[in-house]
C-alpha cells in the first residue's frame, strides 16, 4: 500500500490504526505470550507435553466467556472479565486441589488437579452450550471457543498489554534460572535456587499472561505446545537460547495465522483452526526431518 | 585439634508428625580434607540425612553447624557455595549439551537474572577435565551412558566450587571399573582440600578411599570412627544384620557375606 494513501484518506487512516493495528499487536502479543508461558511450564513441570492452558486456565476462560454470553451480553470488555476471572479461579482450584492430594510429587499433583478441574469446566461449558438460545448465544458461543482476533480494538488491547509487558519481561530475565528449575528440587536447591519461591514466580506470570491473551482470543490451541518445541529443536534445550526464540516465532506464527484467518476466505476463519491446521504440519516436518538444528 | 567442619548433634527427624523417626539421635563430627562413607543398608536414612545437611528438609530437633555456624544462619546461596550435591540418579527431561548442564553448577556465584559468562565456561571446561570428559562436551545428556553420566553430575557439582561435597550413592549403579573411576576422583579432591561425604550401601566402595565410616542402621548411628577401627567383621555385621566377615586380600580389607541362603 502506498504510504501517501494513508497520509491522505481519513478511511485507509481509521482502519489501518483504529482496526489493523491493534490486531496485529494483539497478534503479536498472544504469540509471544502463548509460547513463552509454553516453554516456561514445559521447564517447571519437566514434561514436555505440558501447554500454558492446562492447569484449568484454558477451559475455565472458555466457561467464563460463555456464562457472560448468556447471562450478561456479549460486550467484549465484559466476556473478558469473566474469560480472565474464571481462567484465574481454574488456576486456584487446581492449586488447593493439588494441595489437598496426599501422594506424589508436586508435578504429578498439580496436573492430576488440572486435569480434573479442566474436566469440570468443559461439564460446566456443556450445560451453559446445551442451556444457549441456538439461534443468537450458541454461535457465538462457539465462535469464541475456536478462537480469534476479529473483534480486538484497542482498549482490549491496553487491557492485556501491561500483563503481557512485564511477564514476558520477568521471563526473558530469568531465561537461564529456568534451566535450573528444569532440574528437580534436590538439585535446584543444592545449586542455591530458592526452589518455591523461583517457581512460583514463573507459573505464576505463565499463567497470567495465558489466562489474558486467551481472554481477549479465545482458545488459541497448539502455539504454547508447538512452538517451544519449535525453538528447541532449532537451538537446542538451554533455555537461556530457546526462550527467546520461542517468543519471536511464536509471535511471527500468530500474526501469520491471523492474516490468513483474516484473509483466506470471504468470511473470517477462526484463528484456533488455522494455529492448529498449520501448527501440526510445522511440527510434523520438523520431527521427521533430520538435522533441523541450526547449533551443535 | 583441627576444627570440624561439620558438626552433627543429637539429629531428629521423620517425614510426618506422629509417624516413626526416620533418624534418631543422629550424632558425627566430620574433620575438613577426609573422605567419610556414611554406610548402612537399604533404608538407614542415609538419603534423608543428605537432605538434612542441604537444608532440603528442616529435622525435628538437633542441630548441623557448618563451621561452627549453624546450616540455617547460611542463605541458600551461601549454602551452596560451601556445600555441592551429585544427586542419586538424576532425570533429565531435555537434550542439554554436557557443557551447558555442567554451567549449571555455576549458579551459586550467579544473581537470578545473570547469565554465565566466559569465566563461567573456563571453570566448566576445568570440571570437565578434572573428570577426564572433556571430549563429551558438546555431546546431548540423553545420549549419555550411565557411568559418563555419573561423570557429569560430579563435574557439575566440581563447577560450583564447594568446600564440601555430598554425594548420594554415587557408585550404586555403576560397574566396576566406573566405580573405581569415581572412587579415584574423590581421592583426587580429597588431595585438592576437598572434604567428600558420600553414602553408600556397598562396603567395599566405602573401604576402597574413605578416612572414616559412619555407619547407620534404621535410622542410628551404631558406630563411628576411623576406616581400621571401624572396618570389622563385628561392627558391619551388626550394621547389616546379616553375617559379614572381613579378611585381607593384598593389604586391603575385603568383605564376604558367609550367611547361606535358605
Amino acid at each position: 500500500m502506498p504510504f501517501d494513501v494513508l497520509l491522505n484518506d481519513e478511511l485507509a487512516q481509521r482502519l489501518v490504526f483504529s482496526l489493523r493495528l491493534p490486531r496485529l499487536l494483539s497478534a503479536l502479543c498472544l504469540g509471544m505470550s502463548l509460547s513463552a508461558a509454553g516453554g516456561v511450564m514445559q521447564m517447571l513441570f519437566r514434561n514436555p507435553l505440558v501447554e500454558p492452558g492446562f492447569l484449568g486456565v484454558t477451559q475455565g476462560a472458555g466457561f467464563g466467556a460463555a456464562l457472560c454470553i448468556i447471562f450478561l451480553g456479549t460486550s467484549p470488555l465484559l466476556i473478558e472479565t469473566s474469560a480472565t476471572l474464571f481462567a484465574v479461579l481454574g488456576l486456584l482450584f487446581s492449586y488447593f486441589i493439588a494441595r489437598r492430594i496426599r501422594f506424589g510429587g508436586w508435578v504429578l499433583r498439580l496436573i492430576l488437579a488440572g486435569i480434573a478441574v479442566s474436566a469440570f469446566f468443559s461439564a460446566g461449558l456443556g450445560i451453559l452450550k446445551y442451556l444457549a438460545d441456538p439461534t443468537s448465544q450458541l454461535p457465538e458461543i462457539t465462535f469464541w471457543l475456536l478462537g480469534g482476533l476479529w473483534s480486538v480494538t484497542w482498549p482490549d488491547l491496553f487491557y492485556i498489554l501491561p500483563v503481557v509487558v512485564i511477564g514476558l519481561v520477568i521471563i526473558y530475565l530469568m531465561r537461564w534460572r529456568l534451566n535450573l528449575l528444569s532440574l528437580g528440587d534436590e538439585t535446584a536447591t543444592s545449586l542455591g535456587v530458592s526452589v518455591k519461591r523461583e517457581r512460583t514466580l514463573l507459573l505464576g506470570v505463565s499463567v497470567a499472561i495465558t489466562a489474558v491473551v486467551v481472554s481477549v482470543a479465545g482458545i488459541v490451541g497448539w502455539i504454547g505446545l508447538i512452538i517451544p518445541h519449535i525453538a528447541r529443536r532449532l537451538v537446542g534445550a538451554n533455555s537461556a537460547n530457546f526462550i527467546p526464540v520461542s517468543i519471536s516465532i511464536g509471535g511471527a506464527f500468530a500474526i501469520l495465522c491471523d492474516n490468513i484467518a483474516r484473509t483466506l476466505s470471504a468470511g473470517e476463519i477462526p484463528l484456533g483452526i488455522i494455529t492448529s491446521l498449520l501448527g501440526a504440519v510445522i511440527f510434523l516436518i520438523l520431527m521427521v526431518s533430520p538435522g533441523m538444528r541450526l547449533q551443535r | 585439634m583441627i576444627q570440624p567442619i561439620l558438626t552433627i548433634t543429637d539429629l531428629e527427624f521423620s517425614y510426618e508428625a506422629n509417624q516413626k523417626n526416620v533418624l534418631n539421635a543422629v550424632s558425627f563430627e566430620i574433620q575438613p580434607g577426609t573422605i567419610t562413607a556414611i554406610l548402612g543398608p537399604n533404608g538407614a536414612g542415609k538419603t534423608t540425612l543428605i537432605h538434612l545437611l542441604l537444608g532440603l528438609r528442616k529435622p525435628l530437633s538437633g542441630s548441623i553447624l557448618l563451621k561452627n555456624k549453624p546450616i540455617g544462619q547460611y542463605s541458600r546461596k551461601e549454602l551452596s557455595q560451601w556445600i555441592g550435591l551429585v544427586p542419586q540418579s538424576e532425570y533429565v527431561p531435555f537434550e542439554y549439551s554436557v557443557l551447558e548442564y555442567v554451567l549449571l553448577g555455576r549458579a551459586p556465584y550467579l544473581n537470578p537474572l545473570d547469565l554465565p559468562g566466559p569465566f563461567d565456561v573456563q571453570i566448566a571446561r576445568e570440571a570437565l577435565i578434572q573428570v577426564g570428559i572433556e571430549h563429551l562436551e558438546k555431546r546431548p545428556i540423553p545420549e549419555l551412558s550411565g557411568g559418563e553420566l555419573q561423570l557429569v553430575l560430579i563435574a557439575r557439582a566440581l563447577a560450583q566450587k564447594p568446600k564440601v561435597l555430598l554425594l548420594d550413592e554415587p557408585t550404586s549403579h555403576l560397574d566396576l571399573s566406573n566405580r573405581n573411576i569415581t572412587l579415584q576422583i574423590l581421592n583426587q579432591l580429597r588431595l585438592n582440600g576437598v572434604t567428600v561425604l558420600f553414602t553408600t550401601h556397598d562396603p567395599e566402595a566405602s573401604s576402597l578411599v574413605a578416612n572414616n565410616l559412619v555407619l547407620m542402621r534404621q535410622g542410628k548411628v551404631m558406630h563411628t570412627g576411623s576406616l581400621e577401627t571401624t572396618f570389622t567383621s563385628q561392627k558391619l555385621s551388626e550394621t547389616y544384620g546379616t553375617r559379614i566377615d572381613v579378611i585381607q586380600v593384598d593389604g586391603l580389607p575385603v568383605v564376604r557375606s558367609l550367611e547361606k541362603l535358605q
